[in-house]
């Protein structure tokens, strides 16, 4: 009953007209993104944050969090009808939704979608409000090895998970958590790594490093290919769905959900590796897997209603442990830092309206997207549009303002430009971004946990071996890494992010 | 010796780099001990472990082929960052308005398919626009207009 406490107190906070609206926004605006190819929700959410300074923090993380739910509408809309996904999550749609536009049938691919992220994202609600409470229960009686430990397996279950050289991911991760301790150290009060530089003693901004790293290095590489887009959008006829086609994709829609939010709650999981996950399952439970890619409605509503479920009980993790699991997660934390929230279990007790309005808002922004944006994909469609070189400087337009109103100061817009070539270089050499932008949230969290945890042993480091959670998450890190390392798995792990 | 993948050779050093500027720049401060770490500490760990890291990844890109490195073409990079740079830097004495258009001129120029008038009309919109949401919306302390225009 307890549960339906909270789910009432949060239906208080996310049904006022100013959050309902703010709902709206986040997830019209997830969705333009989600349709547009080039800009994702991590730079959206960089982009956007300066703005949310002044808003209530509810509100703020209702519209940032709308973004990334809304993007998973958006990319499937664009994969099903010019075969272009908008997102990487919703890659393997254009597999089987694509080819269902060719035969005629974009309406029957559309709402299947639709209506699968939506019963998914009401799925993952009810999960999410299930979980939290132990989960965040158990956290509360972590000490500060344990969370040491817990930051530890959280960053390597997340490159682990992730595509792309294992190395590579970890000293991206390593490199991150120096840039997060840049700044004044708050125990000794002496400016690390400043260079000189009066601004730096503040430490880098989450904003600066999200957008120059995922927005701009992500504009001037596509800048560098010119690649040719073409935009036959299918005609939509009827977003009605058959009888036998609903018998056929609710099953589907049934394992995506449960594979979604499970997926969802690891370390690096979410809505990619959701999807990618749901499209293996279902060619191997089919009765005909000939079919897969020439159509199968299986194909659209597995993993559609995978990644709108991992997308939202990523969230688990972050509201709970105070731990982000993927780089938009990451971007969460920098929102919640702005506003003087410290994420972590105690979210929950201390803030009861703002956990549970965020949580009530998702199921809320889930409705509001299924609503409006069948009815809406003519304009998404149009908006296509408009050609690249149009967009392009448009939106560096949004980020230029946005970094610059964080502190109106020139040297935050330098700051951006800075990473933004770094994020080329990274790119030219094959080096995720992802993992970076973790290991920069997570670095002065990691810092003074491991400090604490040092001072309460005397310095012995054995603590970290000798408490039970910590050995069992330290052992668990371990694993993982030489299990990704036996060359058979390697190869498996390669074929399953290839299969495009 | 031969770099056989020149992307693995490269991130590595990079990393090595990156990890030697944590040590050097990190033995200033003080190092503290294991039960009391100093603010030297924990960079220190982590300029280690990268160096670590780094030469693993640039020794394995010795001995393992791969792909040579992408072409770098220059000018898109130099162009979008400049102009966002030097919007940065006029916005406050320039105003919003001025400095959209030469931002969304210059970033413009940075495609292949650059069209001059095009990228005017559509700078002199986005101004409108931004002026519009971001100075008299949102109340940012940004002028609209050049000082030596206003009373």
């Amino acid at each position: 009953m307890e549960l339906f406490n909270h789910l009432a107190l949060g239906f208080s906070v996310a049904l006022t007209p100013i959050n309902l609206m703010y709902a709206l926004i986040g997830s019209l605006l997830g969705t333009l993104i989600g349709v547009l190819p080039g800009i994702g929700p991590v730079a959206t959410i960089a982009m956007l944050l300066p703005t949310t300074y002044a808003l209530q923090p509810v509100s703020a993380l209702i519209m940032l969090a709308g973004i990334y739910y809304g993007a998973q509408y958006g990319g499937s809309t664009t994969s099903i009808l010019i075969n272009m996904p908008g997102e990487t999550s919703s890659a393997v749609t254009c597999l089987d939704g694509y080819q269902m536009a060719r035969k005629g049938e974009a309406g029957a691919a559309l709402a299947t979608a639709a209506l699968a992220s939506f019963f998914a994202g009401c799925v993952a609600t009810v999960f999410i409000a299930a979980v939290s409470i132990p989960l965040s229960e158990l956290a509360l009686k972590f000490g500060p090895a344990e969370y040491f430990s817990l930051m530890v397996l959280g960053l390597i279950g997340a490159v682990v998970l992730a595509r792309g050289s294992l190395l590579k991911a970890i000293a991206m991760i390593v490199t991150g958590l120096l840039l997060g301790i840049v700044g004044t150290d708050v125990n000794s009060g002496v400016a690390r790594f400043d260079f000189g530089i009066l601004q730096l003693t503040d430490g880098i901004g989450v904003v600066s490093v999200a957008m120059g790293l995922f927005g701009f290095a992500e504009i001037i590489t596509n800048l560098e290919s010119q690649e040719k887009r073409e935009r036959l959008a299918s005609r939509v006829k009827g977003l009605w769905i058959s009888k036998e086609q609903f018998k056929a994709a609710w099953p589907a829609v049934l394992r995506g959900t449960g594979l979604g939010s499970f997926l969802g709650l690891l370390p690096g999981g979410g809505a990619m590796l959701a999807s990618f996950a749901s499209y293996a399952v279902e060619k191997r439970v089919a009765k005909d897997p000939s079919q897969f890619g020439k159509g199968a409605i299986q194909g659209v509503a597995g993993p559609e209603a995978a990644n709108n479920a991992g997308a939202q009980t990523s969230f688990i993790p972050l509201l709970t442990l105070g731990i982000p699991e993927n780089a938009v997660m990451a971007m969460m934390v920098g929102a919640m830092t702005i506003h003087n929230i410290q994420p972590g279990p105690q979210v929950m007790t201390s803030n009861p309206g703002l956990f549970w309005g965020l949580i009530v808002s998702m199921w809320v922004g889930n409705l509001m997207l299924v609503v409006l944006n069948l009815p809406m994909i003519g304009i998404w469609i149009k908006l296509l549009t408009v050609p690249y070189r149009i967009l392009y400087p448009a939106i560096l337009m949004f980020c230029a303002i946005g970094v610059y109103t964080i502190n109106n100061a020139s040297f935050d817009v330098s700051q951006t430009a800075f990473f933004g070539l770094l994020g080329v270089i990274f790119l030219k050499l094959e080096c995720e971004p992802a993992p970076l932008l973790l290991g920069f949230v997570l670095g002065p969290m990691m810092e003074e946990n491991l400090r604490r945890a040092m001072l309460l042993s005397r310095g012995d480091p054995s603590v970290f071996i000798t408490k039970p959670i910590s050995a069992a998450m330290l052992a668990a890190a371990v694993l993982l890494i030489v299990v990704i390392a036996l060359p058979n798995i390697r190869r498996k792990r390669e074929e399953a992010f290839q299969e495009e | 010796m031969r770099v056989r993948n020149p992307k693995d050779f490269w991130a590595g050093v990079l990393f090595i780099l990156f990890g030697t500027v944590a040590i050097v720049i990190g033995s200033r401060y003080n190092l503290g001990t294991a039960a009391r770490m100093g603010p030297g500490y924990f960079p220190r760990i982590l300029g280690i472990l990268l160096i670590l890291l780094g030469g693993i990844i640039a020794m394995r890109g010795l001995r393992l082929d791969g792909a040579p490195l992408p072409a770098w073409r220059w000018r898109p990079t130099l162009v979008v960052l400049g102009s966002v740079v030097i919007f940065g830097l006029i916005v406050t004495t320039v105003g919003m308005a001025i400095s959209v258009v030469i931002l969304i001129m210059m970033a413009s120029s940075a495609s292949s398919e650059f069209r001059p008038k095009e990228a005017l009309l559509s700078g002199v919109l986005l101004a409108t626009l931004a002026v519009g949401v971001f100075v008299i919306g949102l109340k940012l302390q940004v002028p609209i207009w050049p000082a030596f225009l206003q009373s």
